[in-house]
């Protein structure tokens, strides 16, 4: 049945394998026996084989067939990581179908807005909890008919006109095949690579979320290309823990394990990843940077309950690697010394570390979604972990650029993927062409014109530049970055991002568009700066006492000169360094308005009610004294009052210029 | 969503019990029934006597008047492991685990009765023994997934919040298979999410194993959403017994909770 025949220009896979369930065909052909998918159950892990799977399938697009589905309907998929729900985007495909998963913690309106905009006839869902959502907003959703559940706890005395259990479904596909034998393969054989594959709802800031509809040439071409990039096999092993409704791991889980025909397994639940990734040991780890943060809180906290000789243990030989972990990683000279401690520390700290961690086995591992902290990154690499960073899209199948083996530098993205052209526009945003690039956005031509230009552009919103390596930098969102007057770059959450990565400074907020110069509000990280002034006998009563010590302002200035000195070595950027800066009386918060629930500055609120302070921040003086209104959590409001000091940073000379290596001492005023 | 589930036949016969410890009169000719699969509360003001009720028909405490009859069997005396060999199991209104062996090994010891093979077999372990708590651990892994607690698995009970403590106090109990389970203020001090939680899980076990079940409660309003049937107690006595409605509008009952001159 599955020839090999001609292979793609990557050589994964055969020329005519150009979707999942012919992929899924092929894969059960060649390695039939291996393991495709994992999952414990009742703490033991299961596995199921490639031929296992292909039956799997076959059975459940059958009797979702049975059921009413129909080619060009559109399948929900709400759960959190389960075998079965991934197999259901084949075996939708399989019959023409376009699976639609939806984010499991989505609370029942944003999904009745999905469901409602994607005409949803059918759902699977993984339990109880996702079945009560899709029930409450049945009525809503006029279209919906079924709902599949996979786990039937708690189901029992439901009304079973409108859901029916997954294993149910499946048993009556399986009559059906055996009764129609020929059925699936014509139905499979229908489908081409430029069919769409899948619709994956993007979760917009701003407006309604937009439903990008992804080809399985889109799909397979750029995973394949990954896949041949990080030398992927079928050796790899992954764990699926991120939500299924997101491109990344519908990439990473889903597209590369059928390309390169890997095993993806699922955790036993949300709570127990960090115990599963132990037991599995991964080969191949994507993450985003706050999941690396937790892991290194973790570590850190349980370093410091540790008894005296492994605390100095870990903190020696952590010296050690951070001196030249990443050094001999990259293949840089060390000094033989360094070379031995290393060794030794590999034997008593890193590997028992990555052990403990689940990283033992991990080859590649992937960051991306934000900026990771340097000391994080460091850290990481230092134990010798092939740690690197990719910058993605829904729109572009995730991937627009990635950073090469040997290549990783801690502030870049990477260079562009394969296959994938980059070029900056004149406001600075990013554009790429790439296979990958996403048919259109589900009935919304307008928002589809927006983004992708008529030759094949697509508008990344971020704004960012290519460095003298040819490696893509990321500086900010498009539509926040600026100029100052005299015609510098100036990218806000750049600066403030550079800021928030030491552990004294919780907000930061810069100023500075249309400004001559560039200023900025600091929020001290109460815990860490109390903590480090308990420590120096430095006695303060609240926040706001705090916030207004001279030592204080001295430790914070040390963390903005460093920044600058950063910025100072980078050419696009050395005109923004931070002149003026101040550390504000109270700290930002929700309640007031100055920050959106997720923790973001809301730039514009904090401009407008701290307006005196910028004001005084720009008008050269070295005090400004402020009364302003705050609410407390309990609803009762206040005042607060006080002198709020400026204070100014040293500003460096831009790096390649003359004296750039040896930055002038002492302060200079802006 | 409507719950419909089949009522049986009476599972327990409570018949005019006393019990008294010294001069203090804990309860005084108390009778009534719980038939199979309901949920049944017993409520009542503080000392009204609703864990001597339990303990009664634990066998902890033995009554000096009155039967209890279970499953057709009438028993005047009777202590707690040979009620349990018949099939009721319990929950503590302070918790009693052992604090420092893990989540695992404290159902386990829920199998105990289970368990067949003498304690030689068991110290040598090859053999039948292993096939035996092969079998176990099976049913006990079972209860982990139904409980959703996966995570704590090889936690020691000690270091858990209370709220997951309560959980696996429960999971323990449902290890025994029992037909007839008794709560003793299973949401005690408890937060309204971990309520939610617990309300779930006695919803579900009730449904799922058929398990009959009888609880004491303060919160009323989970006692009104959970049961089908309420008695209520007072000083000893029963006040009043019925549907939660009829017990909510019931005079005696608002008497008794209130406080009134007698």
């Amino acid at each position: 049945m599955a020839s090999t025949g001609d292979l793609t220009q990557a050589g994964y896979r055969p020329a005519w394998a150009d979707t999942f369930p012919k992929l899924l065909r092929f894969q059960a052909a060649t390695r039939g026996d291996r393991p495709a998918s994992r999952e414990k159950a009742y703490g033991i892990w299961e596995s199921w084989s490639w031929s296992q799977v292909q039956e799997n399938v076959r059975e459940l697009a059958c009797g979702l067939h049975v059921m009413g589905l129909k080619r060009g309907d559109k399948i929900a998929i709400v759960g959190d990581n389960r075998p079965r729900l991934y197999w259901t985007f084949v075996a939708a495909q399989s019959i023409g179908a376009i699976p639609v998963p939806v984010y499991q913690d989505a609370v029942a309106d944003e999904m009745r807005f999905v469901l409602d905009h994607a005409e949803i006839r059918f759902a699977v869902a993984e339990d109880q909890e996702q079945v009560d959502k899709l029930l409450e907003i049945k009525d809503r959703c006029p279209l919906l008919e079924r709902i599949v559940y996979e786990d039937p706890r708690g189901l029992r005395h439901y009304d079973h006109r409108a859901i029916e259990a997954y294993d149910e479904v499946q048993k009556r596909g399986r009559e059906f095949a055996l009764a129609n034998p020929g059925f699936l393969d014509a139905e499979v054989d229908r489908s081409k690579g430029g069919d769409v594959a899948v619709m994956l709802y993007t979760s917009g800031t701003t407006g309604q979320p937009k439903g990008c509809m992804l080809s399985f040439d889109n799909l397979l071409i750029t995973a394949e290309n990954a896949a041949r990039f990080d030398r992927l096999t079928a050796d790899d092993e992954v764990l699926a823990y991120l939500p299924m409704a997101w491109v990344g791991d519908h990439i990473f889980s889903f597209a590369e394990a059928y390309v390169a025909g890997f095993c993806v397994a699922c955790p036993e639940s949300g709570d127990t990843v960090l115990n599963d990734l132990r037991e599995l040991g991964p080969t191949f780890f994507f993450a985003p940077p706050r999941v690396f943060e937790n892991l290194l809180t973790t570590v850190t906290i349980r370093m410091e309950d540790a008894g005296a000789l492994k605390r100095r243990l870990y903190r020696f030989f952590m010296d050690v690697a951070k001196r030249s972990g990443s050094r001999i990683m990259d293949g840089e000279p060390v000094s033989a010394i360094d070379r031995l401690l290393y060794r030794v520390g590999r034997w008593l700290v890193y590997e028992p570390l990555k052990n403990t961690l689940g990283f033992t086995r991990v080859r590649i591992c992937y960051t991306a979604g934000e900026a990771i902290g340097p000391d994080m990154f460091a850290f990481y690499r230092s134990l010798g972990m092939n740690m690197k960073q990719l910058y993605g899209q829904t729109e572009a199948a995730v991937f627009i650029a990635m950073q090469p083996d040997g290549q990783v530098k801690r502030d870049t993205v990477g260079t562009p993927a394969p296959q994938v052209d980059i070029k900056i526009a004149e406001s600075g945003e990013v554009l790429f062409k790439s296979p990958g690039v996403f048919l259109e956005y589900y009935k919304n031509p307008k928002a589809t014109a927006e983004t992708k230009t008529p030759d094949g552009w697509v508008h990344t919103g971020d704004a960012g530049y290519l460095d003298q390596d040819g490696q893509l930098k990321i500086i900010d969102r498009a539509k926040d970055v600026g100029k100052l007057k005299n015609g510098a770059l100036f990218a806000p959450k750049y600066i403030e991002n550079k800021l928030k990565f030491f552990p004294y400074i919780r907000e930061a907020v810069a100023f500075g568009a249309g400004r001559d110069r560039v200023c900025a509000f600091i929020n001290i990280d109460m815990a860490a700066v109390g903590d480090w002034a308990e420590r120096r006998n430095i006695a303060y009563g609240g926040y706001q006492e705090l916030a207004a010590r001279e030592e204080v302002y001295e430790l914070i200035r040390g963390n903005v000169e460093e920044v600058n000195r950063d910025l100072a070595s980078d050419p696009h950027m050395a005109d923004a360094q931070i002149a003026h800066f101040l550390i504000l009386p109270k700290e930002l918060d929700a309640d007031d308005g100055e920050l959106t629930r997720t923790r973001k500055v809301r730039r514009g609120t904090i401009a407008e009610r701290y307006a005196a302070l910028v004001d005084a921040l720009y008008s050269g003086r070295d005090h400004v004294d402020l009364k302003m209104e705050v609410r407390f959590e309990d609803g009762r409001t206040g005042a607060i009052q006080g002198r709020v000091r400026i204070d100014q940073a040293t500003i460096f000379p831009r790096a390649g210029n003359a004296g750039a290596a040896a930055p002038a001492p002492g302060r200079k005023a802006a | 969503m409507e719950r419909t589930r089949p009522i049986g036949d009476v599972l327990l016969q409570v018949d005019d019990i006393s019990l008294s410890f010294g001069g203090v009169q804990a309860l005084s000719g108390v009778s009534f029934d719980i038939r199979r699969h309901e949920i049944r509360a017993i409520i009542g003001p503080n000392g009204a006597g609703k864990s001597s009720m339990l303990n009664v028909i634990n066998g902890f405490y033995h009554p000096q008047q009155g039967r209890i009859t279970f499953k057709g069997q009438t028993r005047r005396r009777m202590r707690p492991h040979e009620t349990s060999s018949q099939g009721i199991a319990r929950t503590f209104q302070n918790i009693a685990l052992f604090r420092g062996m893990s989540t695992l090994d404290n159902i386990m010891t829920g199998r105990l009765l289970k368990m067949h093979r003498n304690f030689l077999w068991q110290a040598l372990w090859w053999g039948p023994a292993e096939r035996e708590e092969i079998e176990h651990r099976e049913h006990v892994e079972r209860i982990i997934d139904f409980l959703e607690i996966q995570s704590i698995r090889k936690v020691p009970v000690g270091q858990l919040p209370y709220g997951l403590q309560k959980r696996v106090e429960l999971g323990r109990a449902l290890a025994a298979e029992p037909e007839l389970l008794l709560l003793d203020e299973p949401m005690a001090g408890m937060n309204v999410e971990e309520k939610e939680d617990m309300c779930r899980f006695i919803l579900d076990v009730n449904d799922e194993f058929g398990t009959t079940i009888a609880l004491i409660e303060h919160d009323m309003g989970v006692v009104m959403d959970l049961s089908d049937r309420v008695v209520v107690l007072d000083y000893g006595r029963k006040i009043a017994d019925g549907s939660p409605d009829a017990v909510r509008g019931d005079q005696k009952v608002i008497d008794a909770y209130l406080g009134v001159s007698h």
